[in-house]
């Protein structure tokens, strides 16, 4: 099952896949998020001590707080147009549409949960 | 468009081996998680977290129905919160996550790791750590 890769690291950031391509890398980034993040947050609330209190304190920074609901957010809401799309594949050929459509869901749920985190952190 | 022949073969034709079937079960998992985030969000709504949390502890919550994630909120009573039902919801949620992690992870490293030996080596690391992370979780949710 070995296989060679003709394209170069450069060339592929160079590709331009546009929207679908977009939402591809941040699902990625996303779910890499989040399991490497979710996967320190089990571990440090098992440990507990000095340093689980420590890295659990990370999570309660409305910095952190911000970036990990950008990668459950985004992965849950483009999640569910892979979902949809793969499950129904006659739906494909909206693909540019759907991608629209999850935006336009993701953006103001996205800017609400921002508003709220900075004007908790703000007191 | 509409003369040109499907491309897909029916599922008999295609067989079902283990790839498939965990492509499969990225999606499924990925459904049964919706349905139990929305339900963990009703259930916070049920109990009163309107006048006592705001969306972004709310959604907490729903991502990981855990009584920790309550504890930072203005919620006075934490024990309908820590009930072995949101326990055994949080559980199913916790297994469904970590299994559809973990296949992620192999389907990123499938990427960049392309030797057989590697591919390996990579499946026995993610089962491990499935196994070990679900146990982790379990200890962590009924002790808290």
């Amino acid at each position: 099952m070995e296989l060679k890769r003709n394209v170069s690291l450069a060339s592929a950031l160079r590709y331009k896949g546009q929207g679908p391509m977009l939402t591809f890398i941040l699902h990625r980034i996303g779910g890499l998020g989040m399991a490497i993040f979710i996967t320190v947050h089990i571990l440090a609330s098992f440990m507990g001590g000095k340093t689980g209190v420590f890295l659990n304190s990370i999570y309660e920074n409305w910095l952190f707080q911000i970036f990990i609901f950008f990668c459950v957010l985004f992965h849950a809401i483009n999640g569910l147009r892979i979902t949809i799309v793969d499950l129904f594949p006659k739906l494909l050929v909206h693909q540019r549409e759907a991608i629209w459509v999850e935006w336009a869901v993701f953006i103001p749920l996205f800017a609400i949960a921002v508003f709220v985190i900075i004007r908790t952190a703000g007191g | 468009m509409a003369t040109t022949k499907p491309r897909t073969l029916p599922l008999s034709k295609r067989g079902l081996n283990f790839e498939m079937f965990m492509w499969l079960f990225t999606r499924l998992s990925a459904l049964g998680m919706y349905a139990l985030i929305l339900f963990a969000i009703m259930g916070a709504l049920f109990m009163g977290a309107r006048n006592d949390m705001n969306f972004a502890d709310v959604l907490r919550w729903g991502f990981m129905p855990s009584t920790t994630h309550v504890q930072s909120t203005n919620v006075p009573d934490l024990a309908p919160w820590s009930t072995p039902f949101w326990r055994l919801t949080a559980s199913a949620l916790l297994l469904l996550a970590v299994a559809h992690g973990v296949h992620g992870l192999v389907v990123i490293t499938d990427d960049y790791i392309v030797t057989a030996r590697g591919r390996l080596i990579v499946r026995y690391i993610s089962i491990a750590m499935m196994i070990s992370m679900s146990l982790i979780g379990l200890y962590v949710l009924w002790t808290s």
